[in-house]
């Protein structure tokens, strides 16, 4: 039986567990696959990359899968894009994580650790996100929703164009942007039950009308 | 801000809920997806499932539960109970598990900590810590070979210290036996080998609805720069608050008050936000 092209493509590369967000875009109603081949990812509508774990181990990865040409290639031809947690911070230039690490460096900035601020590191749990600004698939999430976070590092971003949304732990960091089709969280969607629907909802929206 | 959370845990054996949550929605109280459903509908912030299954066959059944639970649950799961090689996280995690609560094979070998942090992230690696206060009455404290591992020393108790200042120990076999090891350094020794989180459990409280035991959770929670969930003795919603703010703990677990209905997860939440803490409601 000939299988039909899936629409949405969770990229694998060996960082973490991918099955939660699968069983989210499932839960709405969309086509998604896992995978690691180069061809499913540029015949895909949509690209979800997820990832936990460190930053180093993330670029490794996914340079030895061989998979980091046609991420680009499908975000600079326009592609719906969903960074979620490492997937958001491998898009800058480079993390402090463990000495300095060279990330894709699709946006300028850098990848830092937590400040010293006296507070739990990791940050763990339910934090509120405020949004500056957001695409029109999002529009239907409440302002200041909880999400769920689990982290040690942030992004700083060079440029505050691409800033989408603002959490505070301890002091106001992005977690989140948003650039044309490009669009990723600190926080993780598929963990944050309704809202986070919600969100994985609007993603799948934007990648049905493109 | 980071708000407190609120985490009920789930006796799970042989794939059963162990006391489920006796409630009118619920068609059947044994059912792990069920009942976490209708702890996900209360605003849960997280869920933990303590697998208790004795038989070494049957232990696959937590795969299973967890597996159907992420189907329709979209939280953070965690589970414990059983854990002791990375074959065993890494089933859990395929299945659609966040985090694994790691006890005994800690206990028994701590570098199964930092291979499992390295492995899979420390973000999914609990350290679950049952804590007893250390009184004359330890006779049944035992010596462990691997304390004579000289990177181990510094976790070892100190047994003329408790005298003047309160000291617990790690306990095994459900609060019948003690270990020769310092809770609170061995706290400290989870996070250094990896741990993400620590699941602190006061065996002299737990069961009682005593509440928890404030200046054990404290002293931990000073101590290691990692979130701290306290566990054991819960009776109320007062205790609750007092584990948070007395204790400084990140997340309080409760199990039997919430399933027997004595409060929803929702009134919790209410009543501590009415207290001032930060909750997601």
């Amino acid at each position: 039986m000939l299988k039909l092209k899936s629409m949405i493509a969770i990229v694998d590369y060996g960082m973490g567990n991918l099955r939660s967000v699968q069983k989210a875009f499932q839960k709405v109603g969309a086509d998604v696959v896992i995978t690691s081949s180069s061809r499913e990812i540029e015949n895909a509508k949509g690209i979800v990359l997820p990832g936990v774990g460190a930053f180093k181990d993330c670029i490794d990865n996914l340079k030895r899968f061989g998979i980091i040409d046609s991420i680009i290639k499908s975000i600079e031809a326009g592609k719906p894009f969903l960074g979620i947690c490492l997937g958001l911070q491998s898009l800058f230039e480079e993390s402090e994580e463990f000495g300095s690490s060279e990330g894709l460096g699709i946006f300028k900035g850098k990848v830092v650790r937590f400040k010293e601020m006296g507070l739990k590191v990791p940050h763990m749990g339910w934090n509120q996100v405020r949004f500056v600004r957001r695409p029109e698939f999002l529009s239907h999430i409440p302002d200041n929703s909880f999400f769920y976070f689990v982290h040690s590092y942030h992004v700083v971003p060079t440029s505050n164009e691409i800033v989408s949304g603002i959490t505070d732990y301890g002091y106001e960091f992005v977690s989140m942007i948003y650039k044309d089709n490009v669009i990723a969280t600190q926080f993780h969607p598929e963990k944050s039950q309704t809202v986070g629907l919600e969100f994985i909802k609007g993603f799948y929206r934007f990648v049905e009308q493109s | 801000m980071l708000a407190k959370r609120i985490i009920p845990c789930l006796d799970v054996r042989d794939g059963r809920v162990v006391k489920g949550v006796n409630f009118v929605n619920i068609r059947d109280a044994g059912d792990p997806v069920e009942n976490a459903i209708y702890y996900d509908e209360q605003g849960a912030d997280e869920l933990v499932f303590l697998d208790i299954t004795a038989s070494h066959e049957k232990r696959k059944t937590i795969i299973d539960v967890v597996e159907r639970t992420a189907n329709d649950v979209f939280m953070p799961l965690t589970v414990g109970g059983g854990i002791r090689t990375l074959e065993d996280i890494r089933d859990l995690l395929n299945a659609g598990c966040d985090k694994v609560s790691i006890n005994t094979s800690a206990v028994k070998d701590p570098y199964f900590v930092s291979r499992a942090a390295e492995r899979f992230g420390s973000q999914c690696i609990v350290v679950a810590i049952d804590a007893k206060m250390v009184t004359d009455k330890m006779e049944s404290a035992t010596k462990e070979e691997w304390f004579d591992n000289a990177s181990f020393s510094d976790v070892i108790l100190d047994l003329e210290g408790f005298q003047s200042m309160k000291t617990w120990a790690l306990s095994t076999h459900g609060g019948r036996r003690m270990k020769l090891i310092d809770a609170v350094k061995w706290a400290k020794k989870m996070e250094s080998l990896g741990a993400g989180e620590i699941l602190l459990t006061s065996m002299d409280r737990d069961g009682t609805k005593d509440g928890y035991d404030i200046e054990l959770t404290r002293t931990i929670a000073d101590n290691v720069s990692i979130p701290v969930i306290a566990s054991g003795g819960v009776g109320n919603l007062e205790h609750l608050y007092e584990g948070i703010v007395y204790g400084k703990a990140d997340a309080v677990l409760a199990a039997s008050i919430f399933h027997f209905r004595e409060y929803t997860i929702l009134e919790a939440k209410q009543y501590l936000k009415d207290r001032g803490v930060n909750v997601r409601l």
